[in-house]
């Protein structure tokens, strides 16, 4: 059984360009698969989905973007924070050309500069509004996957409406903003982080799960991303670090493959297995670090041919075998 | 040994940028994560060890790096950073923006005291200033601004201040921070809602009559009357501090452009970071501001570079057959790997160099770990200057 049974709402968060938008649609095409329907959401306007996908930029509409493995869909849609305001409006008081000229003054942009908070609700809100929906009978997706702001923005961002009712104390947004809390805070929503075996993008994790866990907010899982294999056997990388390869060895397996056996082109050798056993020791403590997260936990590989559609299903595949999906 | 992407760019002479009295500002700018924080701390460092009084601001530094530099909380001071070897007679000061407190400053200084109590206290100046896109970038440049003129004012002793710029997808974010701030203050939208407050308010309320009732109507109805007024208070609070806002964006951005200040371009020998470093640098040449060079960062070279990665991958596939040599087979993989990357790093730069065959470049090769303490950036600074040692 896959770890998210249950979750309706997976939001992917982790350090800018650690792979959040990556991940996201990787875990989109994983839960889509075997006859699902799943909507890849994109929150922060930059067209990174219909990038990857290769597709023209997205117009704020859903728009199917790609067959899951063994049949499902993916859906995806660039949430802009204007529309999704003007759509809001119009929902709730049917305001037609009122609703234009509020654009038209610059009254929409305003609200979503001013008050990014306000920008925050209609994201969120919108996510809320996907999750809910039916069609004949039914939830219309299965699940909704969101490409959402990076680690030092989230938890302010999950939390936007309960600090939107500091401000609104009553009010349509009020009551709206409160059911967006009750779904953010239930165990339909996961939010993931997405890292790299570094310093920086761990650090900013271990403080984004601490952060969520102090807002109430449920911790999914951690993706490690971009993990390279080392091309070294882990008794040779060990060897390395503790400077013991056998230097004779070296030469003699060199010899044996009709290289060069001087001393220099040993040592050079020799010396980029250190800087590997080096960056694997570092790797290994981030593991440690990340690994005392408690959640589960899963590993991508680094794909050496540059991101494709290809390589997304592949990523979609490892997400799959190691239960996430 | 021939570094990365060598080509024939020139050779960017940091040393003599440092050493140059007439260098007062130095500016590390580039995208995200490609290592400007890292190279504004190496680089102050270096020049404070070659007998300069350096400033250097930094915003975000990982925490072990801030450490080093007995950065150990958040308070917008300049602190002197110790074990720096100063016998050359420089010192080195280092402080972390403190975005908020830059901002709480600024309107302090500029209303009176019961108006700047009214706009700290309001709820939307907690929002925008903490979160308003764009924020961060201009209170770098308002507090450069603000040691700059300590320095010339005489109250403080460095005379020279390094700026790293804050994480951003595009480095051109940094330049066009305070011209988004402006055009923010300057929205039609303000005026409106300034329009009752202002002496010739009137007459341009009338224009917008016809639409104004309903929006404002439609505004009190959607978002409360209660939130209305806040918006309302806050941006004719606001108001007196906005001219003083942008008079100081421009004078800072002056300041930029003059000849004692060196833009640094980092960038990390990856598509996306050279692409950026490319916009910028067109960027600072349509705007006149000085551009010192490329740094180029995190680069991977080889000391067997004339074993390529073709040949040893044919060699490791043969020895795999023997399985008498795994340990090399492996080695032999691993550097393979490696040329492979500096094969890919080269054509990048070179693409980049016919395309600006002026810029100089300067480069530090990836180190096997991160950079968290003095002698790292030392390391860093070194190779920069072209004197690994
Ligand atoms: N597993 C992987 N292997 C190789 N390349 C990858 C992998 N994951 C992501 N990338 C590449 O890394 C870059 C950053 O990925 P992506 O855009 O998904 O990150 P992001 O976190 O969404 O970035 P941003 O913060 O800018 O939105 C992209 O060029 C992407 O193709
Ligand atoms: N030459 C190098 N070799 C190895 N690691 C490096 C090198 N330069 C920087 N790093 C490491 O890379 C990481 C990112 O560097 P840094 O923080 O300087 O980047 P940045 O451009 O300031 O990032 P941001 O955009 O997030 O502010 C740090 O962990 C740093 O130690
Ligand atoms: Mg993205
Ligand atoms: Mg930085």
């Amino acid at each position: 059984m896959a770890d998210w049974e249950g979750v309706r709402l997976h939001v992917v968060t982790g350090k800018g360009g650690t792979g959040k938008t990556t991940v996201a649609a990787a875990l989109a095409l994983a839960l889509a698969a075997e006859g699902h329907q799943v909507l890849l959401l994109e929150v922060e306007g930059r067209q990174g989905i219909a990038q990857l996908f290769d597709s023209p930029p997205l117009p704020y509409e859903e728009r199917k973007i790609a067959v899951a493995p063994r049949g499902g869909d993916v859906y995806a849609l660039a949430i802009d924070p204007e529309d999704a305001l003007l759509e809001y409006l119009e929902i709730f008081y049917k305001l037609g050309r009122a609703g234009r000229a509020l654009k038209k003054v610059g009254a929409v942009d305003f609200a979503t500069t001013i008050a990014p908070g306000l920008r925050d609700v209609l994201l969120t809100g919108k996510a809320y509004e996907a999750v809910g929906r039916r069609r004949t009978g039914r939830a219309e997706y299965d699940a909704v996957v969101m490409d959402a702001p990076p680690t030092g923005r989230i938890a302010r961002f999950l939390n936007v409406n309960t600090e939107m009712a500091g401000l609104a104390r009553v009010g349509p947004i009020r009551n709206q903003a409160d059911s967006i809390m009750d779904l953010l805070r239930s165990p339909r929503t996961a939010v993931h982080f997405v890292t790299l075996l570094e310093e920086m993008p761990t650090q900013e994790t271990a403080d984004g799960v601490a952060e969520l866990r102090a807002a109430g907010l449920p911790v999914g899982a951690i993706v490690v991303n971009m993990v390279r294999r080392p091309p070294l056997r882990p008794a040779d990388v060990a060897a390395a670090g503790s400077g013991r390869l056998d230097r004779a060895q070296v030469a003699a397996g060199l010899a044996a493959a009709g290289l060069p056996t001087d001393a220099a082109t040993v040592a050079a050798l020799v010396h980029e297995a250190t800087d590997l056993a080096e960056r694997v020791a570092l790797e290994e403590q981030e593991r440690g670090t990340i690994a005392a997260l408690g959640r589960p936990t899963y590993e991508l590989p680094w794909l050496t041919d540059g991101m494709d559609l290809g390589g997304l299903y592949e990523l979609a595949e490892d997400l799959h075998r190691q239960g996430a999906a | 040994m021939t570094p990365a992407g060598q080509g024939r760019a020139p050779v960017l002479e940091v040393d003599k940028i440092l050493d140059d009295p007439m260098t007062k500002i130095v500016v590390c700018c580039g995208s995200g994560g490609v290592g400007k924080t890292t190279t504004a701390a190496a680089l102050a460092l270096r020049a404070a060890e070659r007998g300069r009084t350096v400033c250097v601001l930094t915003i975000d530094p990982a925490r072990r790096l801030a450490q080093s530099m007995g950065l150990s909380e958040l308070d917008n001071t300049p602190r002197p950073v110790p074990d720096i070897d100063g016998s050359a007679g420089g010192e080195l000061l280092a402080m972390m923006l403190d975005m908020k407190r830059t901002f709480d400053e600024i309107i302090v200084a500029h209303s009176d005291p019961e108006r700047a109590q009214q706009i700290l206290e309001n709820p939307f100046y907690q929002t925008v200033s903490s979160s308003l896109s764009g924020t961060q970038e201009y209170m770098a440049m308002e507090k450069l601004g603000q040691l700059r003129a300590q320095a010339e004012a005489g109250q403080a002793p460095w005379d020279l201040i390094v700026v790293d710029t804050p994480p951003s997808r595009s480095a051109l974010d940094f330049l066009d921070a305070p011209k988004r701030m402006a055009s923010f203050l300057d929205g039609r939208f303000i005026r409106v809602l300034l329009a009752p407050a202002r002496a010739g308010g009137r007459a341009y309320l009338k224009v917008f009559t016809a639409g104004m009732g309903a929006v404002t109507g439609v505004l009190s109805k959607v978002i409360g009357t209660q939130l209305l007024t806040d918006a309302q208070t806050f941006v004719t609070a606001m108001d007196t501090v906005f001219g003083g806002f942008r008079e100081r964006a421009e004078r800072t951005y002056t300041l930029l452009q003059a000849p004692g200040t060196a833009f640094a371009v980092v960038a990390a020998p990856e598509p996306d970071a050279l692409r950026e470093a490319a916009y910028f640098v067109e960027r600072l040449a349509a705007d006149a501001m000085p551009l010192a060079g490329l740094v180029l960062n995190r680069v991977h070279d080889s000391a067997a570079s004339d074993l390529s990665a073709e040949q040893s991958l044919v060699a490791a596939d043969r020895l795999a057959a023997t399985t008498s040599h795994p340990m090399v087979v492996g080695l032999l993989r691993l550097h393979a790997e490696r040329m492979q990357r500096i094969s890919r790093e080269r054509r990048l730069v070179g693409r980049f160099t016919a395309a600006f065959p002026k810029v100089r470049i300067a480069r530090a090769r990836a180190q096997a770990s991160d950079i968290h303490d003095l002698d790292g950036l030392r390391r860093v600074a070194a190779e920069l200057a072209g004197t690994p040692g």
